[in-house]
């Protein structure tokens, strides 16, 4: 998986993408039928309904990008700005997709086994779930990245493992050039496990382009409980294309929130969570807070397939400049899954006239016994809480900041470790105090 | 501390102040009684830098300085206060954080160092206590789901804390219970000193028993119209504002 392809790869890909996938490969198979599920599908356009509003082929024409799979080198001096103040947890620290042991700081083999998605071919989960979450068999993107994927990380919580501290996965890109590169994670929880796992981004590359394409499949077996962070603060050069694809066994819990912030120029999310297991709990939480001239969009996707389970959704977005934005909340209740309670909401701050946002709920119900909402607001900041913040000797901007942090409240307050809340409302200050 | 001269504002091209002139000197307090629309609560939000009110004529010099010169948050800091009629709701912003941060904002516009955490509870505390103000309500979200009666107690705190030079009383009586009345009351009276003036809007001689004015105004149609002691409040109470209006319109 050497190949550098200077010529616009996404044409080679589609003329058969001849080379791409050496035949001494173990996946050799999957990977073959990926890169012909990629040519069926095609890459999206905007007539595409689900990428009516994101225009991929400009962004992936924009410059010839390279197949950078290696990791470059990497210092531990160069890591430190990644991490979390006072945050006392395990590290698992990943150069262009691949695990650095030597950097990172794992918890013991005894609960959990953390290793490269590569080495972990063999494992019995690796065989019984990789490549097999119901939701990806029709994204181009997901294909792609089963066929072209080089490493990623392994995550395996044993049955009744309760990892004692947060997991940080820091993912730290370094080009040399514009690189198209494509992570790929498998993160299972065992019956009755429990973990936190906190996602950021750490971008060291300055002129290149990274377009990142990664997959990461996580499935919670029966009784599970999952707290799974995103935070995409990225570098200005980057361009995300994230597909998480969960699955829920019985009594499972998993909470996901997704903190889309700057200065990514284009991030689009797949989040979605196929309940396979009754009495489940799933909550998908996230805020996007873009600035300049991000596009940010954030596709979910509850299936709910069996009874009494439990969703709950909030999206809320601030959009500053001439930030872009996009929402599309799908819900879908099958015929069986009676007793559902699937809630969305989607609510957004526009602080600037040039800034878009474009939301849709997709609601297909087939179940008559359930409980299901959507709502969806877009509203610009009360002149009326100002100016009371302001008659108070509070400044112009020092009120503004507070009113963007009681907007985000209600998904900051959720965060349930002390030390990345407050991490996370002093990224938001960040943004809005420049 | 603070003087008004011929001061006309318009809210959406309609003129609503129509030549206000009031003069309110150090450790005053004066009343401000009027007909609903009358344009009391544009007064103050005119003082308070109320940013939908133009000011198309008139001058207004607070303790030395322009005030019309002045942000809202500069004024705030320059030691004016406005309690509001209708006091907002701001769900996500703590009560306590809010104090806190208002009054560290004022302080350093003072070149005052941030109050230390000790210091700063020792005094909400204390306010706390002045104004019989429910402590669960300080970390609930600002005057969120309060009722009527706290909002109108939570402005009063305010006031203490941020302790102003000229303090403003949009109807701070109204919708306040007998008890809560003194309570409020009692607390304005204790704030009340040779530095400090009061500035007190109400519809209710009864307010004016237990916070005794100077000098009582009334506002009709975008002025003063009758300027008197607090016997001028009972005489209000007792006849209404009809004869004053037929004294206007001979004017
Ligand atoms: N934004 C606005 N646009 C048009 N007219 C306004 C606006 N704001 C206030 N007014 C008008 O200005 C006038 C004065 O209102 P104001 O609130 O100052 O009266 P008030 O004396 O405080 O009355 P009340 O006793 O009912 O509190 C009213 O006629 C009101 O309708
Ligand atoms: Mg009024």
């Amino acid at each position: 998986m050497t190949s550098d392809i200077t010529t616009p790869f996404y044409q080679y890909i589609l003329d058969g993408g001849n080379g791409l996938t050496p035949k001494e490969d173990v996946l050799y198979g999957v990977r073959q039928d990926a890169l012909a599920r990629f040519r069926t599908l095609g890459l999206p356009d905007l007539k595409t309904e689900a990428w009516r509003y994101t225009n991929i082929q400009r962004v992936l024409k924009e410059q010839p990008f390279v197949l950078q799979q290696q990791a470059l080198p990497v210092t531990a001096a160069q890591l430190a700005p990644a991490f979390i103040p006072e945050l006392s947890c395990y590290r698992a620290v990943l150069v262009n997709g691949h695990l650095q042991p030597e950097l990172s700081e794992l918890p013991a083999a005894k609960d959990i086994t953390i290793s490269k998605l590569s080495e972990a071919t063999q494992q019995k989960g690796f065989k019984t779930f990789f490549d097999k979450h119901p939701h990806l068999a029709d994204q181009p993107f997901a294909a792609l990245n089963t066929a072209l994927f080089a490493d990623g990380l392994f995550i395996e919580l044993k049955a009744n493992a309760v990892l004692d501290k947060p997991l940080h996965i820091i993912h730290v890109y370094t080009l040399t050039q514009h690189a198209f590169l494509q992570p790929r994670h498998l993160w299972i929880a065992h019956p009755h496990a429990s973990a936190t796992v906190i996602e950021s981004t750490l971008g060291l590359h300055n002129d290149a382009v990274a377009f990142v394409n990664s997959v990461n499949e996580v499935v919670l077996e029966e009784n599970a409980e999952l707290w799974h962070y995103n935070i995409q603060n990225a570098v200005q050069n980057s361009r995300y294309v994230n597909q998480t694809a969960a699955r829920q066994e019985t009594y499972s819990r998993y909470h996901h929130y997704n903190f889309a912030l700057p200065q990514a120029t284009m991030i689009r999310n797949n989040t979605s969570v196929a309940l396979t297991g009754s009495y489940t709990e799933t909550d998908l939480h996230g805020l996007y807070l873009a600035n300049g001239n991000q596009h940010v969009d954030n596709h979910t996707f509850v299936d709910h397939l069996v009874p009494h389970c439990n969703s709950n959704e909030l999206y809320k977005g601030v959009l500053l400049d001439t930030a872009n934005s996009v929402f599309t909340g799908r819900i879908h209740v099958h015929q069986d899954a009676q007793k559902t309670n699937a809630f969305q909401q989607n609510n957004n701050l526009l602080l600037s006239e040039k800034a878009t946002i474009n939301s849709q709920p997709q609601l297909e119900i087939y179940a008559d016994d359930v409980k299901c909402s959507h709502g969806f607001t877009v509203g610009q900041f009360s002149d009326e809480s100002l100016f009371y913040l302001r008659s108070r000797g509070i400044g112009a901007e020092a009120a503004k900041h507070l009113l963007v942090n009681a907007f985000a409240f209600d998904i900051t307050d959720q965060v349930h470790i002390p030390a990345l809340q407050h991490y996370l409302t002093e990224e938001i200050r960040t943004v809005i105090s420049n | 501390m603070l003087t008004i001269k011929n001061l006309h504002a318009e809210v959406d091209g309609k003129e609503i102040l129509k030549g206000i002139d009031l003069e309110i000197r150090k450790g005053e307090v004066h009343a401000i009684m009027g007909p609903n629309g009358s344009g009391k609560s544009s007064l103050a939000s005119v003082l308070a830098g109320r940013e939908n009110y133009t000011v198309t004529q008139g001058e207004v010099n607070f303790d030395g300085k322009d005030l019309l010169e002045l942000s809202p948050e500069d004024r705030a800091r320059e030691g004016m206060f406005l309690a509001f009629q209708y006091p907002v709701e701001i769900p996500g912003v703590s009560n306590i954080n809010f104090l806190k941060t208002a009054l560290n904002e004022i302080r350093a516009y003072k070149g005052l160092p941030a109050m230390e955490a000790k210091e700063f509870l020792k005094l909400t505390k204390e306010k706390q206590q002045l104004v019989e103000f429910n402590a669960n309500l300080m970390n609930r979200s600002l005057n969120e789901g309060f009722s009527g009666g706290e909002k109108k107690r939570n402005e009063i705190l305010q006031l203490a804390m941020l302790d102003p030079k000229l303090g403003i009383l949009d109807e701070t009586d109204s919708g306040l219970d007998i008890d809560a009345l003194r309570i409020v009351a009692g607390g304005v009276n204790k704030l009340r000193g040779p530095e400090k003036s009061f500035l007190v809007i109400t519809h209710y001689q009864r307010l004016l028993d237990y916070i005794v004015p100077d000098f009582v105004h009334v506002l009709y149609n975008g002025r003063i119209v009758k300027t008197g002691t607090k016997e001028l409040a009972l005489e209000l109470e007792e006849k209404g504002y009809d004869w004053l209006k037929e004294a206007e319109v001979h004017v």
